[in-house]
């Protein structure tokens, strides 16, 4: 665990009693902290524009400078509203993803000018996606200013958490029963909805719907989960129908595979539920029979669904199968890359399918090397761990849980998808938080931070000291007093 | 809830170490071994921005690396004269590959040999541009050019292969129709691909390199071998008594076997040797052939070289006598038919091998590699491949083929130049016009230049042809390139 008992951040973890000094000393917010790294995390990605701009051999003129600060004057603001709405807030959160988000756009872009000399060659004309994921970087602002601004407290969350279960349902199931020229196959996935130009992936939000649905299910069902079933073998095993929550979300993942074809979103979700249940009721037997189930799923799905076989086919022989040409490419990019990297606009990840989505790890591992993919995974980590902390910080269960579920979301999420790129585990199609480009996936995970931010501003706001109860002797105590009626 | 969310981010923290892990392995571990696969742009685009050694011969540039001015290949390969040296040369292609001495000598041409090692760590002490290393071939370009003109000048299709007897170097090897190796230089892979096409489809197999991978029925020129195998039984030496006859009857078969002509061997009954070989009388050479039987005939042919797997560095073609069932097919071998094949490189051999005392010595076609700066890394030594025959027989051999240059027609003859030959004119198929063929080396007595020419089809002289028509020029006029230094 990333605490020890002195850590000055966070007096309020060891338990609900440690507040109960008298007038405690005024708790500081820390925001100060805040924007300073906010001003680094702006150095840090202007400097990297920069470093392209000079590396692709043009001048890197006043216009980087530009960039850098509306930058910083988008996290800013953002950081103002954070002062005013959220002052108690974890200030770690907003910077590391300022960092991610901002060196995702650095990454797009880059790739953005291979794609664009790629289309060059061949008399065509390439979309840019950077000048897009700035919008959809300021949109995800917006809604995560909002998102504090309107929800004052997390635990009003709960009350609407069957809406947010079924909106979640529906948002999930969306695309798998939409007709195909609003929610056409992409890449072998129906996750999109698409209206016009513009289109997006309804499991991003649900994702957040149904983990505050499980949330507050979860808590108010908490003693169900944890009453022993039989004990068999020395595992106390639930009872037979309080399996049905779990069963509910296998049979919702096999269905996402079935239906939409998706198998990270499946496997995200599924895990999602497992952990949660798991912090729910502290017993590991749930991971365990989750992890039966899931190996269950496999075994049935995998000898059905050609698609599966591929990803497998593809997972294990990357260098020789058809179907594995991404990852092959990904990984010789990577390869390239080495340890230091090629640097920034050094080398060619335009190469590689889907660089500035689903590979851009492979982007970031190609022109930074093996050590700035080291830096990448550790800004998750300690994204994911300061998410933790404030679950571990929550003061009620409702907040604990949504936060822990939250953290392991991105951090799960970060595994699948950087295993899969990088050939530890077979390839699904989920996105790299913050990094990819795309407008759902970035303005869900600002959801995703604002609420953990959110949970933790309720968590470390100094608690009104309780108002002074009249001193009263209690009834028992208190004299017989004969009253005489007046005559 | 507290004790599972510790263990929530202890897995976090495990699934971060299992990426970092797999990263590197993926980019320190078995990054060589991506980098090397084929079907990596990556390392293609890496050689094309570092300039590839030189081809040269005799101090004559083949092939060079010129900057481009573009972003994608910044050097591009220029040959000079390049149908004429295409079958040393080969090509380099960032669509189709290489081939020829651009791939067999690949590694000193990106300076990727271990022979370049000590250049790499000087260039990356001194910050220098990475240079390949340059490749010295043994081609006489003279002979060269001489030889592709004399093929392509007369639009016949043919091929011809010089060698120094003495050392084995390769003075000549050229095919028609050629084709251009700047075509597979250029930044256009659609221009590549239309080339490709045009080639892969052109009648004559312009990419197929003759010289070593065509074979042919070497008609009379075979009757070298047949003698060889004659004179090293003991049955037979310079002047034994063969039939004279105009045709036989081939024994257990219905079929006769004339001489060219009907013509009978000179004016007795019998002919000595010699004649036999300088008037190239199938009759007797059928008969030795059955007298000294199958195995003596082939061990004969093993000596020379048949059979045995050669790289010059291109792989040649083994050359072999096929199936021998019986005496009439014997008889037939005997004088080349059947299903006797030969490349020009094989054939050439035989003369080579002749021409320097009976020994054989090993074609190759570098002579030297060389660093960036001109000094030689590594210089090819003469190999003896075999011991084709005593040198007496060599000589007797060398006398035959004096006699029959003598009878080869005039055409082309060098004053003052002594040249022992022999020619052949080779049947396969009816209908179709039979294939010249012309073995020789000079000067006779020390000889400098061993060369065999085949001239498919009649060449421009339709069914009349024969091989000192139609092939004998063709290598006359390249001894003549050799050893006067002009055509």
């Amino acid at each position: 665990m990333a605490r020890t008992e002195t850590d000055p951040d966070n007096p309020s973890t060891s338990g609900s009693g440690a507040q109960e000094a008298t007038n405690p000393p005024r708790t500081p917010n820390r925001r100060g902290i805040e924007l300073v790294m906010l001003g680094f995390v702006a150095v840090i990605v202007t400097s990297a524009l920069a470093l392209i701009s000079i590396n692709q051999e043009s001048q890197p003129g006043t216009q980087v400078l530009y960039y850098g600060l509306a930058f910083l004057a988008l996290f800013g603001l953002t950081h103002l509203a954070v002062r005013r709405w959220a002052p108690y807030g974890d200030p770690l959160i907003l910077p590391l993803v300022a960092f991610l988000n901002g060196f995702g756009l650095v990454l797009i872009h880059r790739v953005d000018i291979g794609d664009a000399a790629a289309a060059e060659r061949a008399g065509e004309t390439a979309n840019a996606a950077a000048p897009s994921q700035v919008l959809y970087t300021a949109i995800g602002l917006v809604l995560f200013v909002l998102l504090i601004k309107i929800v004052s407290d997390h635990r009003t969350l709960a009350k609407y958490a069957y809406t947010c279960g079924l909106a979640g349902l529906v948002a999930l199931a969306l695309p798998a029963v939409l007709p195909g020229f609003i929610a056409p196959t992409k890449n072998g996935a129906k996750l999109w909805i698409s209206i016009g130009s513009l289109s997006f992936q309804p499991a991003e939000f649900a994702k957040i719907l149904l983990l505050v649905f499980f949330a507050a299910f979860l808590v108010s069902k908490r003693e169900l989960f944890t009453t022993a079933g039989r004990r068999f073998l020395g595992i106390d095993f639930p009872r037979a129908r309080d399996l049905a929550p779990v069963l509910v979300a296998w049979a919702a993942s096999i269905g996402i595979v079935v239906l939409e074809r998706d198998l990270g979103t499946s496997l995200l979700f599924f895990g999602i539920v497992l952990v949660m249940i798991y912090i729910a009721t502290e017993r590991a037997v749930w991971i365990a029979i989750g992890l039966s189930l899931f190996a269950l799923g496999c075994a049935v799905a995998y000898p059905l669904f050609g698609h599966l076989q591929e990803r497998v086919d593809a997972w294990l022989n990357p260098l020789t199968s058809d179907s594995g040409y991404q990852l092959r490419k990904a990984l010789f990019g990577m390869a390239e890359g080495g340890i230091g990297g090629s640097g920034l606009g050094g080398g060619r990840p335009a190469i590689v399918p889907y660089a500035k989505s689903d590979f851009i790890l492979s982007t970031a591992a190609e022109e930074l090397g093996l050590l700035g993919l080291a830096v990448f995974l550790m800004v998750y980590l300690l994204l994911t761990a300061r998410g933790l902390r404030v679950a571990l910080a929550a003061r009620d269960s409702f907040g604990k849980l949504l936060a822990g579920g939250l953290s392991f979301a991105i951090s799960f999420q970060v595994f699948v998808v950087a295993g899969g790129v990088t050939g530890l585990i077979p390839l699904t199609g989920l996105t790299t938080p913050f990094l990819a480009a795309g407008g759902s996936s970035l303005v869900g995970n600002y959801v995703l931070v604002a609420l953990l931010l959110r949970i933790s501003d309720s968590s470390r706001r100094p608690q009104q000291p309780s108002r002074p109860q009249p001193k009263q002797p209690p009834i028992a105590e208190a004299h017989t007093e004969l009253v005489e009626r007046p005559r | 809830m507290n004790k599972p969310l510790r263990r929530v981010a202890m897995a976090m923290m495990a699934m971060i170490v299992l990426l970092l892990a797999n990263a590197t392995y993926v980019q320190v571990i078995r990054a060589d071994e991506l980098r090397s696969q084929s079907g990596n742009q990556r390392t293609l685009y890496k050689e094309y921005s570092t300039p590839r050694g030189q081809l040269i011969a005799d101090g004559k540039l083949l092939a060079s690396s010129e900057p481009t001015g573009e972003e994608r290949f910044k050097y591009e390969r220029k040959y000079a004269n390049g149908p004429a040296f295409a079958p040393a040369t080969g090509f380099y292609s960032f669509v189709y590959g290489s081939k020829g001495v651009e791939r067999a000598e690949n590694e000193v041409l990106n300076g990727n040999a271990d022979s370049l090692a000590f250049n790499r760590l000087q260039g990356m002490l001194t910050g220098e541009e990475k240079k390949g290393g340059n490749v010295e071939l043994t081609l006489n370009p003279e002979m060269q050019r001489t030889a592709y003109q004399q093929l392509a000048g007369d639009g016949v299709r043919g091929s011809v292969v010089a060698l120094n007897p003495q050392d084995g170097s390769i003075l000549a090897m050229a095919n028609a129709p050629s084709y251009d190796p700047n075509e597979f230089a250029g930044q256009s892979r659609n221009k590549q691909a239309e080339a490709w096409n045009e080639l892969k489809d052109a009648p004559g197999d312009p990419m197929v390199n003759r010289a070593t991978s065509t074979l042919y029925p070497p008609g009379s020129t075979f009757k070298l071998i047949t003698a060889a195998a004659a004179l090293e039984s003991g049955k037979y030496d310079y002047d034994t008594q063969v039939t004279a006859a105009p045709s036989i009857d081939l024994p257990k078969s219905n079929a006769t076997l004339p001489n060219y002509g009907n013509n009978t061997c000179g004016t007795m009954p019998t002919a000595p040797l010699w004649e036999a070989m300088a008037r190239s009388c199938n009759t007797a050479f059928a008969e030795v052939a059955g007298d000294v039987g199958e195995q003596k005939l082939r061990e004969a042919a093993q000596s020379f070289g048949f059979g045995e797997d050669l790289n010059v560095p291109m792989s040649v073609a083994n050359s072999s006598l096929g199936e021998i069932n019986g005496p009439a097919p014997l008889y037939q071998t005997g004088i080349g038919q059947r299903d006797v094949r030969m490349t020009p490189m094989q054939n050439a051999m035989v003369a080579s091998a002749i021409a320097n005392d009976g020994k054989l010595m090993k074609p190759h076609l570098v002579d030297k590699t060389l660093a960036p700066d001109m000094s030689v890394l590594n210089r090819t030594e003469p190999e003896q491949l075999s011991q084709a025959v005593p040198g007496d027989t060599a000589h007797t051999l060398r006398d035959m083929m004096v006699k029959a240059e003598q009878r080869a027609g005039d055409e082309g003859k060098i004053s003052g130049v002594q040249i022992a030959s022999k020619t052949g004119t080779a049947q396969h198929g009816s209908g179709k016009d039979p294939h010249g063929w012309y073995v020789a080396f000079a000067p006779a007595e020390n000889p400098k230049i061993a060369v065999a020419a085949v001239v498919e089809d009649g060449g421009n002289v339709g069914a009349n042809a024969t091989g000192s028509k139609i092939a004998a020029p063709v290598a006359r006029a390249v001894i003549r390139a050799g050893l006067q230094g002009g055509g």
